[in-house]
């Protein structure tokens, strides 16, 4: 009794953690992440400092040179394009808690499954667009969601641990590309593909330039529209379809979603391959979107890491991807530029490590009493 | 391609995944998943090495990056022991800072000059010995000796001392160790450190001894994900992941070597005539790892071995604030 007045005497307030019984409102949701993003950057800041840069000229930097005019803000969205897939593809995972961390292995092989349409050939060289692009994105889709099958299956048979597998792949599809740009289909012995004919291409702003003068040298290309369209049809399967409540119950409650009768392996399998066809698409729309060939150096860029920061990012809602993503397509774009040029990865850590940090004041309350209550 | 030489380097290859594996297997029989070990070697490497060229001496390197490691590694250990957040999504991020701040601060180290390396040096009776002693014995670096030191010495600890236990209960059982009087934050803690500072060595123990130098991402090529995927093939053992350590350090090792020779097993070697072919190989290590958690998932089904029971979960305490 003593000892407590003694305290109480000292230090009259208290902090008080209590756990939040009903669900956190939006607006303090979205406000601790964006305090979660400030403090980020801040810490990034420290650490540009400690190097000798200037964080607020890097920053400004970087606003200017991916949101400055029509143009870089045009190669913004082409960066996010990918994410906005590979942010997808990791996202219906992760309301599975299923950890894909292969998305980065998945969107290679749908790159390397497109590229296969055009250089196997499998389709003519003089073929259309309208015949080449479906093609292409269906083989892409299917060389990712059977790059996603592999784990899953895995998981569901075995109970192999998918976050090792998933990634093991991704080292495995780096070294498959590779063996087919510098020996089956090298072009004259350089590292990349053959450059694919115009109709396996997705077509870009700039080539409508004629009609609408604007559009003149916007390299913004087609698979932006794959990648909202994507986000649209997931978004109705996740919070309107029955298979969606299923994802989302195994996510939330293993255990009530078995009782209720919910094929757990089966729903492991088909949700690791949906997530995996997502990042091929993403993959698809590279290389017939920006690099039109197939070699690894742009291909092979992160983006399927970038994808889970995203993803995270976005509180697994397709329709929010969109929005961070091109945040982070920013980010990218004119990280290329800046030195030093680990800068964008390790500012996309410290954002994901700020998250995960700032959901602990979703989940409590924090409050400041008075003595001793 | 003398098969001696191949395992005597892959040894010296498999202590950078044995020190890896065993930080790990300490920390998950604490009860923590740390997936993050890639990114807590990158961090070792990269400061094993920038200390070393600074100073000249590679132990005050070594004892840098086990330093730096488990300095970061601490960030793991807040976010998921004190705001008892997801350990997966965490571990990650740990990998995405830990790349990125060692990519940052390791810009340029690319082109730094030769720095006085860890010394190598055979031991006098035992490297006699006929087929082992040329392999574990002979012209190893020092590190390599402190590897073959730690295995025996984290089985005993684990298996046979009164903190050993303790590390156990924790993992197993938190709340009963908690009754006890055993603190099971700080343990955790403090094996989340152990963990990381021993992913710091290994990561030291690439640019120090095994591959001198700093190559970016690419000094650590994926090494620490097959660390944790190691850990479940030895099922949480020490003297398991020693042998599955020094297996896959072999493995590497050979890749290398089968691309050499013109004649492979009495035919044209495919690997030198047609150098793309040299791809697949490198796979090798990969689906290896994919095949020896397949491997060592029904193992543990079959035998009911497993995880640390709580291994993964964040210890709430019951009665909070008292």
């Amino acid at each position: 009794m003593a000892e407590s007045t003694l305290i109480k005497k000292r230090f009259p307030w208290r902090l008080k953690l209590e756990p939040r019984l009903d669900e956190p409102s939006t607006l303090l949701s979205l406000l601790v992440t964006l305090g979660a993003m400030v403090v980020a950057l801040a810490l990034g800041g420290v650490v540009i400092a400690a190097v000798g840069g200037n964080p607020f000229v890097s920053y400004a930097y970087i606003a200017k040179a991916s949101f400055g005019d029509a143009g870089v803000l045009s190669d913004t969205i082409v960066k996010a394009t990918p994410i906005i897939l590979t942010a997808l593809a990791c996202s219906i995972a992760f309301r599975m808690k299923l950890w894909n961390i292969g998305a980065e292995g998945q969107f290679i092989m749908g790159a390397w499954g497109a590229s296969a349409v055009v250089l196997a050939p499998l389709v003519s060289a003089e073929a259309s667009r309208w015949l080449f692009i479906p093609v292409m994105a269906l083989a892409g889709m299917s060389m990712g969601a059977a790059w996603g099958f592999i784990p899953g299956y895995l998981k569901a048979k075995f109970n192999v641990n998918e976050i090792i597998s998933s990634l093991m792949l991704n080292y495995i599809a780096v070294s498959w590309v590779n063996f087919w740009i510098f020996g089956v289909w090298s072009e004259g012995g350089f590292q990349m593909s053959p450059k694919f004919p115009v109709g396996a291409s997705l077509p870009r702003l700039s080539e409508y330039a004629k009609t609408i003068p604007a559009f003149r040298g916007l390299t913004t290309h087609a698979g932006l529209l794959f990648g909202i369209v994507a986000a649209i049809i997931l978004w109705f399967i996740v919070f309107r379809s029955r298979w969606g409540y299923e994802i989302r119950l195994i996510g939330d409650n293993p255990q009530a979603a078995k009782y209720a009768g919910v094929n757990i392996i089966r729903n492991t399998i088909f949700v690791m391959a949906l997530s995996g066809a997502l990042a091929g698409l993403g993959g698809m729309s590279e290389v017939a979107g920006v690099v039109r060939r197939l070699q690894t150096s742009p291909i092979a860029a992160g983006y399927g890491f970038t994808g889970i920061i995203v993803a995270w990012l976005a509180k697994l809602n397709p329709l929010v991807i969109i929005i961070v993503s091109i945040l982070f397509g920013a980010l990218i774009l004119a990280g290329r530029e800046i030195q030093p040029s680990g800068i964008p990865k390790m500012i996309q850590g410290i954002i994901l490590v700020c998250l995960i940090a700032s959901d602990f004041l979703l989940r409590y309350r924090l409050r400041i009493t008075r003595g001793e209550e | 391609m003398d098969p001696i030489i191949i395992l005597q380097a892959g040894v010296a290859s498999g202590t950078v995944l044995l020190f890896a594996t065993l930080g790990e297997v300490l920390a998950e029989r604490s009860g923590v998943l740390n997936l993050g070990v890639e990114g807590m070697m990158l961090i070792g490497a990269m400061t094993g090495f920038s200390v070393t060229i600074a100073t000249g001496n590679p132990w005050l390197g070594v004892l840098a990056a086990m330093l730096a490691a488990g300095l970061v590694s601490q960030i793991h250990a807040f976010i998921t022991i004190t705001l008892q957040a997801d350990q997966v999504v965490s571990g990650l991020a740990l990998t995405f800072v830990g790349t990125g701040i060692s990519l940052v601060l390791g810009e340029g180290l690319s082109k730094a000059g030769t720095v006085s390396l860890m010394p190598n040096f055979s031991i006098p009776l035992l490297s006699a010995i006929p087929i082992l002693g040329p392999i574990f014995f002979t012209n190893q670096s020092v590190l390599v000796y402190i590897g073959y030191l730690m295995v025996p010495l984290a089985w005993y600890y684990i298996n046979r001392t009164r903190p050993g236990l303790h590390l156990r209960a924790v993992g197993e059982y938190p709340s009963a160790a908690d009754a006890l009087g055993i603190n099971v934050f700080r343990l955790r803690y403090a094996y989340v450190f152990v963990g990381g500072m021993l992913a710091g060595l290994g990561g030291a123990t690439i640019s120090l001894a095994v591959a001198p130098g700093w190559f970016s991402e690419l000094t650590t090529g994926g090494q620490g994900w097959i660390a944790v995927g190691l850990v479940i093939f030895a099922q949480w053992d020490p003297i398991r992941a020693a042998v599955g350590s020094y297996a896959f350090g072999a493995l590497r090792r050979l890749i290398l070597d089968i691309q050499g020779p013109l004649v492979l097993f009495g035919f044209k070697n495919p690997f030198y005539y047609n150098s793309s072919l040299g791809f697949f190989l490198q796979m090798l290590p990969y689906a290896f790892t994919v095949i020896v958690l397949v491997i060592g998932s029904r193992e543990a089904i079959r035998k009911r071995l497993g995880a640390p029971a709580a291994l993964g979960n964040p210890y709430i305490r019951g009665e909070r604030g008292k």
